[in-house]
């Protein structure tokens, strides 16, 4: 999924400004599913905002919480949204950077405040509660011969043909230790599958043209 | 086989001759004065010195221009390191590039500290290529005259490009199915990181048996009790003796700062020259690198003391 943070609030105070009324939009996708995004939490937001505003302004808000299915789907934020939006002043995203770019690319005259930080694509450990990045979306999957475990993501260095000299009893030099070094991790996992030889292998350099431009793909039914 | 010899370092090392090299810090400064003097200490005793590429992330003077100008002013000749950290693919080619029309002769290629050890924390790391593409793009260079793209090199670079290789690694297999692919693609010399211990460094040494790669084993003397006591409680795998230790810290304890620091030289040059010895006699290193950064005094009577050379 998508991994979001909210920002402080005193910062989605300021980036909402002198607004006096808000349409909070939740988002029923990666956003919602416990963390920061779905309805509970924009319903929590509303307060926190009424809130926040009484005491910066000592004024009134005029807010009302939604959420819809998926903030990324234009047409579900196209319908969703267009029978409310035009009673508020600012929409204040609770998706991630696509969900506040959906909204401001349907609605035109609105000002879109987001109000998280869109972290990485993660995977969620339930048990532990933590969320960790496994994927940058690098538009080129090694993952079949690296045992499972992206380099690019979870390898400081992001590099192809590892561990690198930072790398003590399988932790990594950056953040002092604490984190695994994702190239003992391959091995590892290379090892206990069975498949070294793929660990042993020389990976030529990436070719980031792919990535030059933003990413694209267009449907193959003619509109 | 022994290669094709482009510098001075490739050439003893080829004849087979014990080799020492030493190691020179460029720092934040555009006076080249130190790195003049830190050479000549090495001249007559180190085949070649290393020149850093901004070691621990933190921007100094470039690491070429110093290798040129050590190599300039004073005739040593610089194993000039390059850190994929800090180039992209295009910049490293014109480095290899520029590096050989200015008379560089060996590089050593390393991906380097990461940017978040930096005095500019909050760089961008660029690791477009590591260290072992590194290493294949400039063995293309140099063998093919071709670059990645196999775009043709009018007059192509003569240099030797060397590899890391730690032996202080924990896991050990790991490195040594990483350092096999840079054996493969043609690494001609390897420096290793820093080691104290002699079991360790025969065992990693015994693993290199199989590959017709010269190893140059790394060392570092330590100027101050404060160093060695550093070293051993913020570099991790990497153990100081505690002998070694004792005697550095009984040193400490000398009021007088000329009668330390002579005693200080005294435990090095005892310990290293015995460590070195010992590694001549019964192992097949080709050198060692001598990592006396800031305490290049050194070098001169630990290099006779291993040579049997009168002070």
């Amino acid at each position: 999924m998508i991994v979001l943070e909210q920002k402080p609030l005193e910062e989605i105070l300021n980036l909402l400004g002198d607004a006096e009324s808000v349409l909070i939009v939740g988002c029923d996708g990666c956003a919602g599913i416990y963390q920061v995004g779905g309805q509970k939490q924009a319903e929590t937001m509303k307060t926190l905002l009424e809130m926040g505003k009484k005491l910066r302004d000592n004024k009134a808000l005029k807010v009302k919480p939604v959420t819809i299915l998926r903030q990324c789907d234009l047409r579900v934020v196209s319908t969703s949204l267009r029978p409310l939006i035009g009673d508020y002043q600012k929409v204040l995203s609770l998706a991630c950077g696509v969900g506040v770019q959906t909204i401001a690319q349907a609605f035109a005259d609105k000002i879109v405040v987001p109000a998280n930080d869109t972290k990485f694509i993660g995977m969620q450990d339930r048990e532990l509660g933590n969320l960790y990045e496994y994927c940058r979306a690098c538009g080129n999957c090694v993952l079949y011969e690296t045992g499972g475990i992206c380099p690019v993501a979870r390898c400081a260095k992001s590099i192809k043909n590892g561990p690198c000299g930072g790398q003590t009893k399988g932790k990594c030099e950056v953040g002092n230790y604490t984190r695994d070094c994702a190239w003992v991790l391959i091995w590892k996992s290379l090892k206990e599958r069975g498949m070294l030889d793929s660990y042993a292998k020389f990976r030529a350099p990436e070719d980031y043209s792919i990535k030059a431009q933003p990413g694209e793909i267009k449907s193959e039914v003619e509109g | 086989m022994a290669r094709e010899a482009y510098s001075e370092l490739m050439k003893m090392l080829n004849a087979k001759k014990f080799v020492f090299t030493g190691e020179i810090e460029p720092l934040k400064t555009t006076d080249p004065h130190e790195i003049i003097e830190v050479a000549k200490a090495h001249l007559g005793y180190a085949v070649a010195c290393n020149v850093t590429d901004n070691p621990k992330s933190c921007a100094y003077m470039s690491s070429l221009v110093a290798s040129y100008i050590i190599q300039k002013e004073t005739g040593m000749e610089a194993v000039y390191q390059l850190c994929v950290r800090d180039r992209n693919r295009l910049a490293l080619v014109s480095d290899v590039l520029g590096a050989a029309t200015l008379g560089i002769k060996n590089i050593l290629a390393l991906s380097g500290d990461h940017t978040t050890f930096s005095d500019n924390p909050g760089a961008k790391p660029v690791y477009d290529l590591d260290s072992a593409q590194l290493v294949y793009m400039v063995k293309r260079m140099v063998n093919e005259g071709k670059d990645l793209m196999g775009l043709p090199i009018e007059k192509p670079p003569k240099l030797h490009i060397g590899m890391a290789g730690n032996p202080n690694a924990d896991p050990l297999e790991p490195e040594l199915m990483k350092i096999d692919r840079k054996v493969k693609l043609g690494a001609d010399f390897m420096q290793t990181q820093v080691v104290f211990e002699m079991d360790r460094t025969k065992n990693f040494l015994n693993e290199m048996r199989r590959y017709d790669i010269p190893v140059i084993v790394g060392t570092f003397p330590c100027k101050s009790y404060g160093v060695a006591d550093f070293f051993n409680k913020n570099i991790p795998g990497v153990s100081v003796p505690p002998d070694f230790m004792d005697k550095l810290k009984k040193a400490s304890e000398i009021k007088d700062k000329v009668a330390r620091a002579n005693k200080y030289d005294e435990i090095n040059v005892e310990f290293f020259a015995n460590f070195i010895k010992e590694l001549k006699k019964t192992t097949h290193a080709s050198g060692c690198h001598i990592m006396a950064v800031g305490y290049e005094r050194l070098v001169k009577p630990l290099v006779e003391a291993v040579e049997g050379r009168s002070a």
